[in-house]
């Protein structure tokens, strides 16, 4: 049987909805316009077509994520994984954290940072800039928000600059989203036994 | 050219004052606060808000708000909620104390709001199965879904800038 994955990894999972995905020989114009579908691309995972079930919130959605994660200048996009995934632990978004620590992967070229970050959490050893993120990252996504002054003063000794902190408190806030959805509308399914 | 709106709701639930150094780093993502913005209306007042109602939405807006101690947002989103003239039952939804008697659709709305908002690791199939036998449909399983995870976002946007405000005095 295909039991969902309950262990953080860095090999992207498939993902199985909980909830009906839009059909799109059903689709409206609007949706059709949001999932940017043209007749030459019609391969939309189940993930986005379960999200065009709320059109109108996709539409604002997908342009919005894609400025947090890669909009020029501010904190480099390996940083930006880091708080993406920072959230997905603590959310324990098994999918959100293997797509976004296999692309810290690759943009950092190093996999010993995620390595500790699976084994140890949250309290992972890090250098002092890689763990003042990992820390405010993960404190602001607890509910409430656990990130406070000192946290926010380690980023600054930790060398971010104000524009680079805004991304990072971005790129965190936007996985509070993301988890959200991933982790409660679906299953993380080993991808080998899914596509036997 | 100044990017950055006076109306919006996170930037007015900061206080962003003029001339400061953060409104000058936010002006610089000025396209992702006025996207988080439409989203914002998108989420709480779509032009189709199918099963869930521009009230029921307010309302559980403000009860995310001050399930995360947000009060400010939790009165913005108070004043949405009047705008809606919700069914009295609807508003009680802003209130966290308020749990709906089991088995109704009231009751699974806070249930899944309260997981979400509170401790979504703990989600699993079950809370969606919840949502389903209490008669809401897939689509607005998904639009509550949205609307709980913008909250996230947008709660936790406020708390960060909150904190970049404060180490700029």
């Amino acid at each position: 049987m295909n039991e969902p994955i309950h262990e953080f990894t860095t090999e992207v999972p498939h993902w199985r909805p909980r909830v009906k995905p839009i059909d799109l020989a059903h689709a409206s114009a609007e949706q059709f316009d949001a999932l940017k579908v043209t007749p030459s691309n019609t391969k939309v995972s189940d993930y986005v077509l379960v999200l065009a079930n709320d059109v109108e919130t996709l539409k604002v959605r997908t342009p919005l994520f894609n400025a947090i994660m890669y909009n020029r200048g501010g904190l480099s996009r390996a940083e930006r994984e880091l708080g993406a995934v920072a959230a997905s632990i603590v959310n324990r978004c098994i999918y959100c954290a293997a797509v976004h620590s296999s692309r810290y992967n690759q943009l950092a070229k190093d996999e010993t940072v995620m390595e500790r970050i699976f084994a140890d959490g949250v309290a992972a050893r890090l250098d002092p800039r890689q763990s003042a993120i990992l820390t405010f990252a993960a404190k602001l996504s607890q509910a409430p928000s656990r990130a406070d002054e000192s946290d926010m003063a380690a980023l600054v000794e930790a060398g971010l600059d104000p524009s680079e902190v805004l991304d990072l408190i971005l790129s965190a806030a936007l996985f509070g989203w993301a988890n959200r959805l991933m982790h409660t509308l679906g299953d993380p399914l080993p991808r080998d036994k899914e596509e036997a | 050219m100044s990017g950055i709106d006076a109306n919006d709701v996170v930037l007015g639930e900061v206080g962003i004052e003029a001339d400061s150094a953060l409104r000058a780093v936010l002006e610089t993502r000025a396209d992702v606060l006025a996207m988080t913005q439409a989203t914002h209306d998108a989420a709480l007042r779509p032009a189709d808000p199918g099963g869930l109602t521009h009230g029921e939405r307010a309302a559980l807006a403000a009860r995310i708000a001050r399930l995360n101690r947000e009060e400010g947002l939790a009165a913005h989103y108070e004043t949405m909620l009047r705008e809606a003239s919700p069914a009295p039952e609807t508003a009680r939804l802003a209130d966290p104390a308020f749990k709906g008697a089991a088995g109704t659709r009231l009751a699974a709305l806070a249930s899944y709001t309260d997981l979400a908002s509170l401790s979504p690791k703990d989600a699993g199939a079950e809370d969606i199965q919840s949502l389903k036998d209490a008669g809401i449909d897939d689509a607005d399983i998904v639009r509550l879904a949205e609307l709980n995870a913008f909250l996230a976002f947008q709660i936790r946007l406020v708390a960060g800038l909150r904190l970049m405000k404060g180490r700029g005095r």
